[in-house]
């Protein structure tokens, strides 16, 4: 089975992607992530203008069989959140790279976005 | 110790089935989605391969009283072609498994017997069964036949009409809970009207050999035990291992709610203590309730009371794919267990709100 990763955007091994855009990071979570999770039916977010920190957990998502963390990519400050997916998490599974997103976070320092995998390096971590 | 192969494996993986690990066999959890098996199962056919389940043949002409006295329900009601629901107790009265006791033509002229415990249980089972017939110095061959036999249970509201279509006989003519040899495609499969998703449907148990060929036959949705689950949950059955434990949490059958498949009228082991517990009443009950805040319940969990005392544990728990509310179930002392009654669901070390609701949480069979 092959899985969409668009090569515009970083990966982390705990599989959220983050896609930077003039400071701001936007994050969700893999393609893969959402097939092996399977039906999405919760997701617990942190609220605007909460802290985030690089690599500690910011979110809950659960699908019907099983609950995962979601680890922040990069830290700073959550200036957007995707409410829409508390009335409809399905699109987690259905874009999990477009409607599927989850947080927007003001980066502290977008350099950290570095020590996160390629594309082709996240594939390899897949395959 | 090495994970079992159902028999069809193969075919499950090229339809690219996901596989988990269940009482000891490599079994497909989801084909496509949870969601849309469920929904298959609840608004047409789906087929589950629930090989895993074990199958205990019983035969000879003490075989009636063997599985009267090891089961809890009354098996001299049966007559060729019925089956019942019923659980196999310690002498203290606690649920060791809950299986399906069929009555089969007669072999040799012998009352003849399947049942089938859960997945993983078959051989101490089958060694609990040659045990007290040499204890008891009954005339019965007990032979475990879980290697022999695939079983499918095709589930949902059109599920007769598609068995019934394969088949060379009637089956859509058998009443629940009975069962009757069929043919399909020249295979002679034990078909039951039985199951355990709150729907209509079949259990066939079909020969090993011929398994993938008579799975084939069945165009509808594949389903995995991830399905089964939701499934099951909205029904209100009971997952062995679960739902009760007999290591870790035994529970009599009145706690867990399936005091109907004890018949004190017959002798078996555990009767005397159940009929103490069913004199004395019990203290702790499964029910079902509804998280009425966001979030999923899950085994394990903690149940408090509304002033935060921990009350209780969540046996199972899940997001209702048919009701999309999250449910669950789970033991409270009985002063809790009244339908309506406010309790709080320990998610995350977050208190959510719950509502104890009758089960099934759907409309069954």
């Amino acid at each position: 089975m092959s899985f969409d990763i668009p090569d515009d955007r970083r990966y982390q091994e705990s599989h959220e992607w983050a896609l930077e855009n003039d400071g701001t990071v936007r994050v969700g979570i893999s393609d893969f992530a959402q097939d092996e999770l399977g039906d999405v039916v919760f997701v617990e977010l942190p609220g605007e203008g909460d802290a985030v920190t690089r690599s500690e957990e910011f979110g809950v998502i659960e699908s019907i069989k099983a609950v995962s963390d979601l680890y922040a990519p990069v830290s700073g400050e959550v200036t957007a959140v995707n409410e829409a997916l508390f009335d409809a998490p399905e699109l987690v599974n259905q874009e999990p790279f477009g409607e599927g997103w989850m947080l927007e976070i003001a980066a502290d320092d977008t350099s950290e976005l570095e020590a996160l995998l390629s594309a082709e390096e996240y594939e390899d971590q897949i395959a | 110790m090495p994970l079992q192969t159902p028999p069809l494996r193969g075919i499950h993986d090229d339809r690219g089935a996901k596989f988990t690990e269940f009482g000891g066999w490599d079994m497909p959890v989801e084909f496509d989605s949870i969601q849309t098996e469920h929904a298959a199962v609840r608004e047409d056919v789906g087929i589950f391969d629930v090989s895993h389940m074990g199958q205990i043949h019983v035969t000879g002409v003490d075989a009636t009283e063997l599985m009267q006295r090891l089961t809890s329900n009354d098996v001299s009601r049966l007559e060729v072609g019925d089956s019942q629901y019923a659980a196999i107790t310690d002498e203290e009265g606690n649920i060791i498994d809950d299986t399906v006791v069929y009555r089969l033509p007669a072999d040799g002229g012998d009352p003849t017997y399947l049942f089938v415990p859960n997945a993983g249980t078959d051989e101490a089972t089958h060694e609990r069964w040659i045990g007290y017939r040499n204890e008891w110095d009954l005339e019965a061959t007990v032979d475990n036949r879980t290697d022999e036999y695939a079983m499918f249970a095709v589930q949902g509201p059109k599920a007769a009409e598609l068995v019934a279509t394969l088949a060379d006989e009637p089956v859509d003519e058998l009443d629940r809970f009975e069962a009757r040899d069929a043919t399909i495609d020249d295979v002679t499969c034990w078909t039951a009207r039985t199951g355990y998703t709150g729907e209509d449907g079949f259990e066939l148990i079909v020969p090993w050999p011929e398994a993938e060929r008579i799975w084939s036959l069945f165009e509808c949705q594949p389903c995995g035990l991830g399905a089964r689950d939701t499934l099951r949950i909205e029904a209100g059955f009971l997952l062995a291992g679960q739902d009760f434990d007999h290591e870790s949490d035994p529970r009599t059958p009145y706690e867990a709610g399936i005091g109907f498949t004890v018949d004190l009228e017959t002798e078996f082991v555990g009767r005397d203590a159940l009929e103490r517990v069913n004199e004395a009443g019990i203290e702790e009950e499964l029910v079902g309730f509804q998280l009425i805040d966001r979030g999923i319940p899950r085994h394990g969990y903690d149940i408090t009371n509304t002033d935060s005392r921990v009350v209780g544990t969540v046996t199972s728990g899940t997001m209702s794919p048919s009701l999309e509310k999250p449910i669950g179930l789970g033991y409270v002392p009985i002063e809790y267990a009244e339908p309506g009654t406010t309790l709080q669901i320990i998610v995350r070390g977050q208190s959510k709100k719950a509502r104890v609701e009758t089960t099934p949480f759907i409309d069954t069979v």
